[in-house]
């Protein structure tokens, strides 16, 4: 009985996506119809599609330009944040703790009240308006350091211990000893640091100004902007920019869930 | 004998001295590889947060703008701040920010609810918890869009259903200056539902079974029982889950700049979108500084407040 309770209220929950990819297939004279047609009458899905893929403002580039910059961003972020955890949680060296502590409070500031001295920065470094700039920005992570340092902390020290004195330096035993051990956290921070970073609209509008180096969600937002009276184009540019992040969520839902609820949990 | 006993002394310095310097050795390589595996984070962080926070700071009390160039600034100590507080828009954003934080709260209390509901009789959990985690993942540019047409104030679905349903003036939500900010809260608790409940079930599993079940042999009725066990108990999950939600809603900025740019009339401007706005369009650098000074004053002083006020309700 609840379960269908409940099922009847995650259906109103997910209403807005329904009509959103219901919105997508039909002609524009009929997204806005009343009562809704929420299976489409005369279906329009092909047209609408190719015409926000392939038409003058192409998702294809936009595609191209996000998967680049969150694909390296991830892959940068996931490689730092795990050294700098690993030295936190098992390296002893002078002055740790202290650094430690300036790390993490940097996790306090808003990210917006710095915005503009990062962009004075970028334009005198010549960052600005480039995709290195842009993965730079999400690629120091305190949050992943944070994290995975947790879990680096549960390796067992004695492992290490003997791994030492058997003459293994500390790169040794960070790639072949303490990473595998940590590869379901590298995974879960990999793919929360990917949503993230897809989803991120505020430092490309900042921070890019070409538009041939657009990301989706800069890109999507200009679409909706240019089409914003033809609702079945920008439905279908929302369904665009959602579909790779339910694919990511869906393949490591089980991670995603349980990094979080680790995350949220443990602090 | 003498010579015996001196010549194993003798070793026994030898042997700890080399020791010694094998434990120095290694304290010193530890060392060395400590900083080498901290560098690319330390320096990132210097780079692009640390000194930004000091150039920040700095720019606070000048009154540069992008256009006069690098060396056109002047020092005008706290002109900035006496400004701000007398700019009516900034205290209109500081006004909207503070009815945002409501968003927590009612947020909790929902998904709280939620999930004790799936956490106890409900099939197919994790398929719930997909559910409901969906628009947490959601690309917000694209979720703004879709709720600009929901909420469209003549042909949208919400006020077509409305107006169907009989109510004849039904709110004009996003276009309307007193129901812009409850449809922008309406959103957000939406967004973040997901991600507090599937916290809030993870600290529901730490609950254990056999408080509930001797509340039950003592005839308790599942409400007392909420009441008594379940908020008591997972009031650690409840304070995590208050402190980051009250800091990140002084970070909205996404749904609002595509949902509404801040209007009509400022209903919606939150100071991170006047700061964005001030910065970055009217390039009032100096100023835009001033605000995020403020605001990360007010961050602090809330993370503050609340790490005194926990001792009174959570239980660890």
């Amino acid at each position: 009985m609840t379960t269908i309770i409940m099922a009847v209220l995650g259906l109103i929950f997910l209403l807005p996506f329904i009509w959103m990819l219901s919105a997508s297939f039909k002609l524009e004279k009929d997204v806005l119809t009343f009562p809704i047609e929420w299976i489409p009458t005369s279906w329009n899905a092909v047209e609408n599609y190719s015409k926000v893929w392939f038409g003058d403002k192409s998702f294809l580039l936009y595609y191209w330009n996000s998967f680049k910059v969150t694909i390296l961003t991830t892959l940068t972020s996931v490689i730092v944040s795990s050294l700098a955890a690993y030295a936190f949680a098992k390296v002893k060296f002078k002055g740790r703790e202290f650094i430690f502590l300036i790390v993490l409070a940097t996790y306090m500031i808003p990210p917006q009240s710095i915005l503009v001295p990062q962009f004075l920065l970028y334009k005198s470094m010549g960052l600005f308006d480039s995709h290195l700039g842009l993965i730079l920005l999400n690629s120091f992570s305190v949050f992943g350091t944070f994290m995975l340092r947790q879990f680096f902390l549960s390796i067992n020290d004695e492992i290490i211990e003997s791994a030492r004195i058997d003459g293994a330096g500390h790169f040794r035993v960070f790639f072949h000893i303490a990473l595998p051990l940590v590869q379901p956290a590298i995974a879960t921070y990999a793919i929360l640091r990917f949503i993230w970073t897809w989803n991120d609209y505020q430092y490309p509008l900042i921070f890019l100004r070409s538009e041939s180096l657009f990301t989706l969600q800069l890109g999507i937002a200009q679409f909706a902007d240019a089409h914003g009276t033809i609702y079945s184009l920008m439905m279908t540019g929302a369904v665009s920019a959602i579909i790779p992040l339910l694919i990511v969520f869906i393949i490591g839902q089980k991670q995603v869930i349980e990094g979080i609820s680790l995350g949220g949990v443990k602090g | 004998m003498k010579n015996e006993v001196g010549l194993q002394v003798e070793e026994n310095i030898k042997l700890s001295s080399a020791k010694e310097r094998k434990v120095r050795f290694k304290g010193w390589q530890d060392t060395l590889a400590g900083y080498i595996f901290v560098a690319p984070m330390l320096i990132g962080v210097t780079v692009l947060t640390i000194f930004p926070i000091l150039a920040s700071i700095f720019l606070s009390f000048t009154d540069w703008n992008f256009i006069t160039g690098l060396k056109g600034f002047n020092f005008i100590g706290l002109d900035n701040f006496k400004n701000l507080f007398k700019d009516s828009i900034f205290l209109k954003s500081l006004t909207n920010n503070i009815i945002v934080l409501l968003v927590v709260p009612i947020g909790l209390f929902i998904s709280l609810i939620l999930a004790v509901i799936i956490n106890k009789n409900v099939y197919f959990k994790d398929f719930f918890k997909v559910i409901y985690f969906m628009p947490y993942i959601s690309s917000v540019v694209a979720v703004a869009i879709v709720f600009q047409v929901l909420f469209h104030p003549t042909l949208g679905p919400i006020n077509q259903l409305l107006m169907s349903m009989g109510i004849e003036d039904p709110p004009k939500w996003i276009a309307d200056t007193s129901f812009a900010l409850p449809s922008v809260m309406i959103i957000l608790i939406w967004t973040h539902i997901g991600f507090q409940l599937i916290i809030y079930l993870a600290g529901l599993q730490n609950i254990p079974k056999e408080l509930y079940e001797a509340a039950e042999m003592d005839g308790a009725t599942s409400w007392y029982m909420f009441r008594k066990i379940t908020v008591p108990l997972v009031s650690p999950t409840t304070f995590l889950l208050l402190v980051t939600g009250l800091i990140s809603s002084f970070k909205v900025f996404d749904l609002i700049l595509v949902l509404t740019n801040g209007g009509p009339a400022h209903s919606t401007t939150l100071p991170v979108v006047y700061l964005y706005q001030q910065a970055f369009v009217e390039l009032k650098t100096g100023y835009a500084s001033t605000i995020a000074l403020v605001l990360f004053v007010l961050i602090l002083l809330i993370t503050v407040l609340q790490w005194f006020g926990q001792k009174k309700w959570v239980n660890y």
